[in-house]
């Protein structure tokens, strides 16, 4: 059986990898595609302690942040439309309409 | 039948949640926007009646297999965020109307989001705060940007979208390393958690992070002063006042309720932000000329105010951060009602403080009522605002945080700058030549409803026990008794 730690360890370096394209990227799809990385990221942990618990409740929360997930990605990409038919752009670094 | 017995105990939150579904079909069968309006103000007056009605009779009780509580802090959360939302209906309909971008959808989405807040400030696990957290979350990022046209809307629907999803990762990080140590999700079975270790401070500090980015605390709220000024007047309204409500009542869940044990620990680490807040707040607020960006600084600094009660890590500071909340909301609905009220007259983007000149003497009772809920922000006794600040400080003191007082009263005393300089321009400045607004006149309702606001600002302002004594009770005995 692999030890938990291996599992805790992918979980951290893609959480990590997510967490790094968000603060990078300048297209708001890939940002938003990091996010979801780190979303996934949590889940395996969560599914990993789970698992070595003997606990159910953790596989649950997976559930719903898959929810959680899906409903972010609706209206996510439902505001970059609205922001690519506002200024056919969907580079972050353009949309710089507001600032002190 | 026990689900149906918690269904009842949990009425406010059942009703709206099956009033925005009712109010979605009327949208969606092509009802007039009147009475998709009409209908909303129905389901929120009604929960509002029994949110109200809890306030004062229900026993503290867990529902849902104690996923949930009823009573005591719950109800009066429920209370905030369902007030809160109904005077923000009654605003929205002027507001969209008067700005021409009247869309029904508006109104199902403000009671979704309602529903969400409800669930988080009534929470009794980690598993509902998250719940309750995204769902209010996932309906505001759509409600920033729900003037779609306008491109500064769907700009700050985009930043706050980014900015939130992203503390969203760190939150469920958070709780899956606090689940990983202790074994649970419950609160109280958190509470019994003694070991510490890395794991554990890990989920802390992740879980921690992201409430102050729901909470705008410095040096996590970058989003802020773009998403409040980019939004429709009136729904920022809204997210300033519910929505920080209910994620302040949700991390004072976390920290009385999960963490009483480590309170040491983290009651530095929040002192620390606190400090940050309020000065970082005040001082950048002094030099906007934007109101709607000088009251977002100033929803900043007021975050820092109810960090320094959280701070305190006592009954005092706790009664205090919900006193403080409640009038937060009074007053900046208020405000940002009437900020709403002069753009209507001109457009979206009439937020100057220099276009306010000499707007006092129009429609006097909209000068007068802006300069009430200002005045309150500022923390001028009589009105709410001062009552607010004089306890949280007065627990940060009785907690030994007597620096973090002086920070506070001084950063305080500081802010009545900029609340005085949008009075100034009001009454003092004759508008340059060319440049006069003429404003609409105002609906009643707007009126009346501003006026009840401000009413309320001066009564719990004069007469703070009423309120207190309510809020004194939830922790003095029973459930959630602290120490």
């Amino acid at each position: 059986m692999i030890a938990l730690n291996w599992f805790l360890i992918v979980s951290a370096i893609l959480f990590a990898i997510g967490v790094i394209g968000v603060l990078t990227r300048k297209n708001a799809i890939v940002v938003f595609m990091c996010v979801e990385l780190m979303l996934s990221a949590v889940n395996i942990s969560l599914v990993a302690f789970s698992s070595y618990m003997g606990d159910v409740h953790g596989q649950i929360m997976v559930f719903f942040i898959l929810c959680v997930a899906a409903a972010e990605a609706a209206v996510g990409l439902a505001i970059v439309i609205a922001i690519f038919r506002n200024s056919f752009t969907a580079d972050i670094s353009k949309i710089n309409l507001l600032r002190w | 039948m026990e689900i149906l017995n918690d269904i009842l105990a949990y009425l406010p939150a059942t009703i709206i949640a099956f009033g925005a579904l009712v109010v979605m079909m009327l949208d969606g069968f092509k009802a007039d926007s009147r009475k998709v309006y009409l209908a909303s103000m129905v389901f929120l007056g009604a929960a509002l009646i029994i949110s109200v009605y809890d306030l004062i009779n229900a026993d503290h009780q867990l529902i849902f297999s104690d996923m949930a509580a009823v009573g005591g802090t719950a109800a009066f959360g429920t209370f905030i965020v369902v007030f809160g939302a109904f005077f923000t209906v009654i605003l929205t309909h002027d507001y969209l109307i008067g700005v021409k971008h009247n869309f029904p959808e508006v109104y199902p989405l403000l009671m979704f989001c309602t529903v969400g807040m409800i669930v988080l400030a009534s929470a009794n696990s980690m598993v509902t705060i998250f719940i309750g957290l995204e769902t209010m979350s996932i309906c505001l990022y759509a409600l920033a940007g729900i003037v779609r046209d306008k491109r500064m809307g769907v700009e700050s629907a985009l930043k706050y979208f980014v900015i939130g999803a992203f503390s969203t990762g760190f939150f469920i990080y958070g709780i899956t390393l606090i689940y990983g140590a202790t074994g649970s999700f419950d609160l109280a079975t958190i509470a019994e958690y003694r070991d510490g270790g890395m794991i554990f401070w890990g989920g802390v500090s992740l879980l921690l992070v992201a409430f102050f980015f729901k909470v705008s605390a410095v040096p996590f709220h970058m989003w802020t002063p773009d998403v409040y000024q980019g939004a429709p007047t009136t729904i920022t309204a809204f997210m300033a006042t519910a929505g920080k409500t209910a994620s302040f009542i949700g991390l004072l869940l976390v920290l009385s309720r999960a963490l009483p044990y480590w309170v040491d620990d983290w009651s530095a680490a929040i002192a620390v932000i606190a400090i940050i807040t309020m000065v970082f707040g005040n001082l950048v607020a002094m030099v906007q000329d934007n109101v709607k960006r000088m009251l977002a600084y100033s929803s900043i600094a007021h975050a820092g105010y109810v960090l320094v009660g959280l701070a305190a890590g006592t009954t005092a500071g706790y009664s205090a951060v919900m006193y403080y909340l409640f009038a937060y909301t009074l007053m900046n609905v208020g405000a940002f009602g009437i900020v709403a009220y002069y753009e209507k007259s001109q457009d979206v983007l009439f937020n100057d403080v220099k276009g306010y000149a000499g707007l006092g003497f129009q429609y006097p009772i909209m000068g007068v009522l802006l300069s009430i809920f200002l005045f309150s922000l500022a923390g001028i006794p009589p009105f709410a605002g001062f009552f607010g600040k004089y306890m949280v400080f007065a627990a940060a003191i009785d907690a030994g945080f007597l620096g973090l007082a002086i920070v506070g009263v001084l950063a305080s005393a500081a802010s009545v700058y900029y609340y005085l300089r949008v009075m100034v321009y009001l009454y003092m400045k004759e508008p340059a030549a060319g440049e006069e607004v003429t404003l609409v006149t105002p609906k009643a309702v707007y009126v009346v409803s501003l006026a009840f606001l401000a009413g309320l600002t001066i009564y719990f302002g004069l007469i703070p026990s009423h309120i207190t004594d309510l809020i004194f009770s939830f922790f003095d005995t029973g459930f959630y008794a602290v120490n």
